[in-house]
């Protein structure tokens, strides 16, 4: 024990790392900042965990176009513990992408962001969509058929960039399609480049946070003037300040800790989601959908009024950005306490409940034809033989897809399990002939017995 | 030697550019077959050409069929993934179109319902007629055409860039 301390000493000595670390750790923090600061460090945690768990992944995972599918079949299904090393690494962008938002949604409704901390702000809204980016190529590195589509999706949107878009599509994708550059691009976005800026901005995030101190909790009527704050900060711990370590740490660590083991049980409860089809463009049928963290921004692309999605692709990103980089330059002193900006407290639970939404919706997607509800004449009993046929039209013409009848079907239009109360043969035929505002026009496809068996059909609906 | 005060001011400013400078030289050295590797897909843009989808008498007159073959980005290390599909109609008398199979939404797959006549998209609820215009849902335009050609009684359909919806459409 003395030898090793001794060498631990010798270490210490010509190293210098006490030296270093031990300021940092026991510098003085505001007293009072308690669990709703232990976000950020649950990010970090989180942020950790991803490398950690991407290095095990990559020893095992193939980078190229054709291997990769191969490689995560592998990893899921054969590998020693694979599906639980891949089922860490997916809770844990989830949870990286979860705590990111607490994170900022605490940093927001406290003010933190206001003097002398617009840097600290700015470079976490870089790190925020650094994070999106991140879980946006890590689910399409598993290069199944979603993985395919959702690299499709991002060259579409990119694509509406006037002058450029073309060329960064082909940046983006290796090539102008699908092809054997693909794959290793996402590969190296994901694995070198993306976490490289993170790392450095972390690493300047985290700097800031010791360089201005974290943020004392508010209080109403406390003003944050930028003329005498950093010498009140500085006062205030003087005399009230807490070491970090341990008196503020030991709820990072803990609450750190507890959000690594919970990862780690969904991983070994749930393991990771299960692939979809080959990596094979020219299989058509298939229903693409992201991860649940892309859910909300797939779902605003079905609501959004089609006049104005283009713009809103292009421009939208851009605002929110600009948007939120301005932010600490718009409002940087004065009040800091929730409760004397309840705008702020509003327009925050206005977006979580938007987000939360679309969510919702996006799981839904009550938008999309369903292609596999089971056909109505199978499920439902007709002993009138018109009635029977009208039954098969309604489902092999895709009227079902959009429509339920009695529970089955889709949800895109209207339920039509009473449709025979409301309207009469015409205007059943009228609707069907002429379309409507997100219905095809039937008229060139159904011939006339067809369209009245159909009608006749509708029509029995009461 | 001269000592370090012997240096006048603004020699050493002179000589600190000079340093910067150079390193500057040998990172943008450095850095060009990198940013080379990043935008080498538009310096070696990918020749489009044709492939054979099939013989004209596998195309039955007035029936949409999905045709498979491979992209332009086709390579060793591509795998499945260089796989390409669209959707052929044959109109009658030899005159033969050919739609992309992406939606003009967003790209997503979009596929023939044989009996409903329609092409659907299951991403945000496109539908297309046959003739590839919009029936319902978010598309801004009709379905891309490929070219198509007869040769020899073999149907070809030329290779092409994802097609992408441009802002204004």
């Amino acid at each position: 024990m003395g030898f090793l301390k001794k060498i631990a000493t010798w270490i210490d000595d010509r190293t210098g790392i006490s030296d270093a670390i031990m300021p940092l750790a026991k510098h003085l923090v505001p007293p009072g900042a308690k669990w709703n600061y232990v976000f950020g460090s649950a990010t970090l945690f989180c942020f950790i965990l991803q490398v950690a768990t991407g290095i095990g992944l990559s020893l095992l995972y193939q980078p190229s176009s054709a291997n990769a599918y191969h490689s995560l079949a592998y990893i899921t299904h054969e590998a020693f513990l694979g599906n639980v090393l891949r089922g860490i690494h997916y809770f844990g962008a989830s949870g990286m992408i979860l705590f990111v938002g607490i994170h900022m949604i605490r940093v927001y409704i406290t003010a933190a962001y206001k003097y002398p901390r617009e840097m600290n702000w700015i470079t976490g809204v870089i790190l925020l969509f650094l994070t999106i980016a991140m879980g946006f190529t890590g689910q399409l590195l598993r290069w199944d058929s979603n993985g395919v589509w959702s690299s499709v999706v991002a060259a579409e949107q990119l694509g509406r960039i006037p002058l450029i878009g073309t060329y960064l599509v082909q940046i983006l994708l290796g090539g102008s399609a699908i092809g054997e550059h693909t794959l290793n691009r996402f590969f190296s976005f994901h694995v070198f480049l993306f976490p490289s800026l993170m790392f450095m901005l972390i690493g300047l995030h985290l700097f800031l946070v010791f360089k201005n101190g974290i943020s004392e909790p508010p209080k109403a009527g406390r003003l944050v003037d930028p003329k005498t704050y950093r010498k009140w900060y500085q006062d205030m711990l003087n005399k009230k300040g807490v070491p970090f370590w341990p008196n503020a740490a030991w709820r990072d660590a803990l609450f750190g800790a507890v959000v690594v083991i919970c990862i780690v049980g969904l991983a070994i409860a749930f393991g990771a989601p299960e692939l979809t089809q080959a990596p094979d463009p020219s299989i058509l049928k298939t229903t693409p959908a992201p991860d649940w963290y892309m859910l909300p921004i797939f779902a605003l692309f079905a609501l959004m009024p089609p006049k104005i999605e283009s713009y809103i692709i292009v421009i939208g990103p851009v605002l929110t950005v600009v948007g939120l980089l301005a932010l600490p330059f718009l409002s940087n002193k004065g009040e800091r306490s929730p409760i004397r900006r309840p705008w702020a407290v509003f327009g925050t639970l206005c977006v979580v409940v938007f987000i939360g939404t679309l969510l919702y919706i996006g799981l839904k997607a009550p938008w999309s034809p369903k292609f596999d509800t089971k056909p109505i004449y199978k499920q439902l009993k007709a002993t009138n033989p018109q009635i029977k046929q009208g039954m098969v039209l309604f489902y092999k013409k895709g009227c079902q897809y959009c429509h339920k009848v009695a529970g089955n079907g889709g949800d895109t239009g209207p339920y039509l399990t009473l449709i025979g109360r409301k309207w009469n043969a015409d205007q059943l035929k009228v609707q069907i002939v002429n379309g409507g505002k997100n219905m095809p026009a039937y008229g060139a496809i159904l011939k006339k017995e067809e369209l009245d068996l159909l009608v006749n059909y509708l029509g029995t609906l009461k | 030697m001269k000592e370090e005060e012997e240096i006048s001011d603004s020699r050493r400013s002179f000589l600190m550019k000079i340093s910067l400078g150079l390193g500057g030289f040998a990172a943008l050295l450095a850095g060009v077959p990198i940013l080379g590797a990043l935008v080498q897909p538009i310096i070696l843009d990918k020749k489009q050409t044709w492939r054979a989808v099939g013989k004209l008498s596998e195309f039955a007159e007035g029936e949409t069929k999905l045709v498979k073959f491979k992209n332009a980005e086709a390579g060793d290390w591509a795998g499945v993934s260089a796989n390409s599909a669209a959707w052929v109609r044959h109109d009658g008398a030899g005159k033969l179109t050919c739609f992309s199979a992406n939606c003009t939404h967003l790209g997503c797959p979009v596929r023939w319902e044989k009996d409903a006549e329609l092409f659907m998209c299951p991403c945000h609820g496109g539908v297309y007629y046959q003739d590839g215009t919009v029936a319902a849902g978010p598309p801004p335009k009709s379905l891309t055409q490929y070219s198509i050609r007869v040769k020899n009684g073999n149907v070809e359909v030329k290779t092409a860039p994802i097609p992408l919806t441009k802002i204004t459409a």
